[in-house]
């Protein structure tokens, strides 16, 4: 297994600002690095050096292969870069911006004409190719932005927050975009803030805090490594709250907390479940709700930043739907006792 | 959905940029340019109703009071204003360059194997090629009101080159300006306060006979008056080493100083 992605030891400073306090990373060849962490963290500042576009005070990186600050040249040939914030021409259309990067790169008009055309339509910006990019939506931005990452069909593509400001629609197509990259053996290191797109896209993924990685895993590690699993109890009367409360408490320890109209306990002891529904049924305690889940990346990154990670759109009200109950996702719940298959 | 076609093998076989990729990316920056124009049409007044209107202004405006005639004050005051103009549109490569920093365009353009000047070089080719455009809309405009040019082609060309080689210059200094203020309106405004003092105490539109004695001993030395008398000279007759050569001599002061200045602020900014 080879990584197309290694860093080691990062560091960079902005006169007041340590951005970069070490960081170290690796993404293997054809699978998706998610980069968690909340603003501030050093997400874009560890892209701009890992895309040659910033040179680190200390550490090395190599990119593709190649090192990132020897060989800035080769780097660039082998990547693609979707930033932060669109970087589009916005006084050229559509069109012209993916031409210019396609005939920029050295291909031939005839196929540069066409891979222009070709990316526009995946995308989805084919009605609006001729219009000028000052025209298009935040959204129709990005997708430009991403599209012209695209044309060189890089070998490791950065995508720095790719569906900030996305409708949950464009970014579940998004979503699909990378995983097809992915399948054809691309290398996509992702920053987000969004816990879910790291759950959902990431094979590994990495949290960083002021300038540092905090923890590292599969996205099920983390969540084992934080707090294992949860365990929730939702009485059939409200009125047998308290009475669940002890029962849980006793088997489960002081952790036991109410949430709402149930009671959650962390899970250490794999002994605890059938404990506490042998406590229930002697009791002779309706039960509404049982469920063993696993953290959420959300308590994960509670746990580990010791603040919440920005709220996810898609999730924003109580009300909400999710853009699909994909395996692990939390908001999948079951009136039996289950235990969630790994994404 | 399925990304077939997404990937493949890489067009670009290497990270190196060969002299004549070079050139291409050089070329494909500056067609980039000048089809940003079709998209903007506040550019277009910059290169077109701008010019055509200060021609207009100036002759049928002032001409009557100057020179007791328009098509006298016509004669004395085109090529001060092709010459303003021309410092104008020297800035909007500083705009330009501006913009691209701060809309993050640099950064996309970074991330690619292309040669690093390249953007740079696009621009300024482009922003030359305006400038043609400006002088050749003005100098037709003036033939229609009764301009003369009694040198014939060879002034004309004579006159051309010149302020290319003048605008290159001093591009140079727009090229820093671009690179170190913060947004494109401050880089507006201080081109204007920059670039109407200097061409009102010149002799581009004023005889400097008739200035204050301060005043006066500052425009027989700015570069304004060299530029504006040289082309003067070589459009309409009277002297031409002196002022050519003064302009020349200023244009290798701007690079001088600038050229340097500016590689340095574009090195670590783009
Ligand atoms: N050019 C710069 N000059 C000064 N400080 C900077 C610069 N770039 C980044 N910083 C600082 O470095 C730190 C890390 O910034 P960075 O942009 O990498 O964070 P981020 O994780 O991408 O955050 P966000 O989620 O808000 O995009 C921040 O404190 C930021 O203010
Ligand atoms: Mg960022």
């Amino acid at each position: 297994m080879t990584y197309a992605i290694e860093a080691e030891g990062l560091t960079k400073r902005f006169k007041q600002t340590q951005a970069l306090a070490g960081v170290d990373l690796a993404a293997r060849t054809g699978t998706v690095l998610g980069v968690l962490g909340p603003n501030g963290a050093g997400k874009t500042t560890t892209v701009r050096v890992l895309c040659t576009l910033l040179r680190p005070d200390g550490g090395r990186a190599r990119v593709a292969g190649h090192d990132v600050l020897r060989r800035p040249g080769l780097v660039r040939a082998s990547i693609g870069l979707t930033g932060q914030y669109a970087a589009v021409d916005e006084m050229l259309t559509g069109y012209e911006n993916l031409l210019m990067i396609g005939r920029l790169l050295g291909v031939p008009r005839p196929a540069a004409r066409h891979r222009a055309t070709e990316l526009l339509e995946r995308f989805r910006l084919a009605d609006a190719a001729g219009r000028a990019a000052k025209t298009f939506s935040g959204g129709m931005r990005r997708r430009l932005d991403l599209a012209a990452s695209l044309v060189g069909r890089p070998e490791v593509l950065f995508l720095d927050e790719p569906t900030t400001g996305l409708d949950p629609h464009s970014r579940g197509e998004l979503w699909e975009i990378v995983r097809g990259l992915v399948s054809d053996g691309t290398t996509v290191l992702l920053t987000t803030q969004y816990l879910e797109e790291a759950d959902q896209l990431a094979d590994h993924v990495v949290v960083i805090d002021h300038g540092r990685v905090i923890a590292g895993g599969t996205p099920d590690e983390l969540k084992d490594q934080v707090g294992g699993q949860v365990l929730r109890v939702r009485p059939a009367d409200p009125a047998d709250l308290d009475t669940v409360h002890a029962l849980v408490a006793v088997a489960a320890g002081p952790a036991t907390a109410l949430d709402g109209q149930a009671v959650t306990a962390p899970v250490r002891d794999p002994g605890l479940l059938p404990t506490v529904v042998r406590h229930l049924a002697e009791a002779g305690v309706a039960v509404a709700e049982l469920e063993l889940r696993r953290s959420s990346l959300d308590e994960v990154f509670l746990a580990l930043t010791g603040h919440r990670a920005e709220a996810d759109p898609s999730h924003a009200g109580p009300g909400a739907a999710p853009p699909g109950p994909g395996p692990g996702h939390p908001g999948a719940r079951a009136h039996a006792a289950r235990t969630e298959v790994p994404a | 959905m399925t990304a077939v076609g997404l990937t493949a093998e890489r067009p670009t076989g290497s990270g190196h940029a060969r002299p004549w990729a070079a050139i291409q990316q050089t070329a494909t920056m500056a067609w980039r340019n000048l089809v940003q124009i079709k998209h903007n049409p506040m550019e277009l007044m910059d290169l077109s109703v701008q010019p055509v209107m200060f021609v207009l202004l100036f002759t049928y405006v002032f001409g009557g009071q100057m020179e007791g005639s328009t098509e006298r004050y016509l004669q004395y005051a085109l090529p001060g204003i092709i010459v303003q103009n021309a410092l104008f549109a020297t800035m909007s490569t500083a705009i330009g360059l501006n913009t691209d920093l701060t809309k993050g365009v640099f950064d996309r353009l970074r991330s690619l194997p292309i040669a690093r000047f390249a953007p740079l070089l696009g621009r300024i080719l482009a922003d030359l090629g305006k400038q043609l455009w400006s002088l050749a809309l003005m100098l037709t405009l003036g033939f229609a009101l009764g301009f003369r040019a009694d040198r014939g082609v060879a002034g004309v060309l004579g006159t051309a080159l010149l302020i290319l080689v003048f605008a290159l210059a001093v591009s140079w200094l727009s090229v820093l300006v671009g690179m170190v203020a913060g947004d494109p309106e401050k880089v507006q405004i201080l081109v204007f306060t920059l670039i109407m003092p200097i061409t009102f105490t010149s002799s581009a539109f004023v005889r400097p006979e008739t200035m204050p004695d301060g005043l006066r001993a500052w425009s027989d030395i700015n570069p304004a008056t060299q530029l504006s008398d040289a082309c003067r000279g070589l459009l309409t007759g009277g002297e031409v080493a002196s002022p050519v050569l003064w302009s020349l001599v200023w244009a290798a002061g701007f690079a001088a100083v600038f050229f340097p200045l500016a590689m340095r602020a574009y090195r670590a900014r783009a």
